[in-house]
């Protein structure tokens, strides 16, 4: 295993453990609002450091800039889409939740 | 021994979890998913079996095939869901009762 | 090594797994959001099953058509039909009944009895088997392509492609015929949808046009740009845009008819100069592959587009 395999093992697992918590954020926070918020800025995080892993290996840069591309992709749909779901709620009328 | 086997078990036994969901449940829409279901364990039936080439490529005919079936399966699904759609305005439910 | 066969193992088994779990999820949850929420999620796994069984093609074509389109069709098929079932379902879900079932037990063992069956005969199946593989590769260089699904699809199964695209037709011209138009909503969509659209849709018809020509000799293809296409046109739907009224006549038809129209033009052509159905030379093979794969991912885009639709479009303008 090469200094580039550790590498990208480490920022691969890294980027895992932040999917981890964003799932765990999923299941446990208590209201929609809460819910969204964990699931996308851990998500992103780990998305971006996975593309990072990846990027390291990949074979030239083509491949690298279409790595970047999806991680810019997944960013804007997203937030787009958890600020449309939170309109949404708030629309409907989901309250959000009191300490 | 690779994935093939058992990736074709669980294409039979999503198969028969669809089919059994397809006859006992009563909504037309779970109806549509189970058929959906079925057909995804049909296409990793056909998948799993063409990778048995070993050595080489896996066949490329039942990929060709699975293809078709999913756009095919797509618009079956696109028709069943307008015939529900159709019927739940002129009955008032997408359910099917004992009579139906 | 025996590490990474050790995780690949483990991996394919969770996938399997949990394949298996979300499925029987999917179809036995109480509330119908969540299981068409838990369904598009099954097709994602079914997405990583391909990839691990080494069909990128497929995976390409179930994450955008299986898991994404089905998905929307059947979301926006519940949003209507709760708006038609409104007493009933608000009764319903006061109740929070279990979903209802006809007679349970007697087709779970006929059920069992059909599993053992069939895996009893994929057991005895051969391990090694190399089916139409070795004929596939030796033909490859006469097919103009070197993607080998590409060219059993659009050359040496070109007939089932025909097929395919005017299946695509038919169920469209069999939604159409059942009903009118839904009535579009008329407010705006906010500016989040309105600039995620303007963003994506030139993205999204540049990706199609990229997969489309990379499916000579790369995974992509045909239908894949055209669920891709879509996805564009199921966007704009969404953010409220609707065909300008002087199209939804004949621009409209045609452009759902070229697609069939092509292949059969071609299947006609190739029938009168060579005697054959479908059979390319295979000095132009290539060239006429293209050109079919371009005609049919225009065509599979919009038919998809108006199968999302769901109805006819109107003629008149909308007040």
């Amino acid at each position: 295993m090469g200094l580039t395999d550790l590498l990208s093992a480490a920022l691969l697992i890294f980027g895992g453990f932040f999917f981890l918590a964003g799932t765990l954020g999923l299941l446990r926070f208590p209201d929609v609002y809460t819910r969204l918020h964990a699931l996308t800025k851990a998500d992103n995080v780990g998305l971006g450091l996975m593309v990072i892993g990846l990027a390291v290996q990949a074979e030239s840069l083509a491949a690298v800039s279409k790595l970047i591309l999806i991680w810019l992709l997944v960013l804007l749909a997203g937030a787009s889409v958890a600020n449309l779901i939170a309109n949404k709620a708030l629309q409907k009328g989901v309250r959000r939740w009191q300490r | 021994m690779n994935n093939v086997l058992f990736y074709a078990l669980v294409g039979v036994g999503l198969f028969s979890i669809g089919l059994y969901a397809l006859i006992i449940q009563a909504h037309l829409l779970r109806k549509i998913l189970a058929l959906n279901v079925m057909g995804s364990g049909v296409f990793l039936v056909l998948i799993a079996l063409a990778g048995r080439s070993g050595e080489a490529a896996p066949d490329a005919v039942p990929h060709a095939m699975v293809i078709t079936g999913i756009v095919v399966a797509v618009s079956a699904t696109a028709l069943a869901l307008t015939l529900m759609l159709r019927l739940a305005a002129a009955t008032g439910s997408a359910e099917l009762t004992e009579e139906q | 090594m025996a590490t990474v066969t050790l995780l690949a193992w483990l991996l394919d088994s969770l996938l399997g797994l949990g394949l298996l779990w979300l499925g029987w999820r999917a179809l036995t949850c109480a509330d119908l959001f969540k299981a068409i929420v838990l369904f598009i999620a099954f097709g994602l796994l079914i997405a990583l099953a391909w990839v691990r069984l080494d069909a990128p093609d497929v995976a390409l074509a179930e994450a955008a058509i299986g898991a994404g389109l089905t998905g929307a069709l059947l979301l926006a098929a519940l949003a209507r039909l709760t708006s038609i079932e409104t007493d009933k379902v608000a009764t319903e879900q006061a109740e929070a009944t279990p979903p209802k079932r006809l007679a349970s037990w007697f087709p779970a063992i006929i059920m069992l009895f059909f599993t053992a069956g069939l895996g009893y005969t994929l057991l005895s199946l051969s391990p090694y088997a190399a089916g139409l593989a070795p004929e596939v590769a030796a033909n490859l260089d006469s097919s103009g392509v070197i993607n080998p699904v590409t060219a059993v699809l659009l050359n040496f199964r070109g007939y089932d492609t025909l097929l395919e695209v005017v299946v695509l037709l038919l169920a469209l011209l069999g939604v159409w015929s059942i009903g009118g138009a839904i009535e579009s909503r008329q407010d705006r969509p906010g500016p989040v949808l309105d600039l995620l659209t303007r963003l994506l849709t030139p993205l999204l018809i540049l990706v199609a046009a990229y997969l489309l020509w990379v499916g000579a000799h790369a995974p992509g293809g045909a239908f894949q740009a055209g669920s891709v296409l879509a996805a564009a046109g199921v966007l704009l739907l969404l953010g409220g845009w609707r065909l300008p009224p002087k199209l939804t006549a004949l621009s409209l038809r045609l452009a759902l008819v070229a697609g069939p129209g092509a292949f059969i033009a071609m299947a006609a052509f190739t029938l009168l100069m060579q005697g054959q159905l479908l059979e390319f030379p295979p000095a132009q093979a290539g060239m006429l592959i293209l050109v079919l794969e371009t005609v049919a991912t225009f065509s599979i885009g919009t038919t998809l587009t108006a199968l999302f639709l769901g109805g006819r479009p109107q003629h008149k303008e909308k007040p």
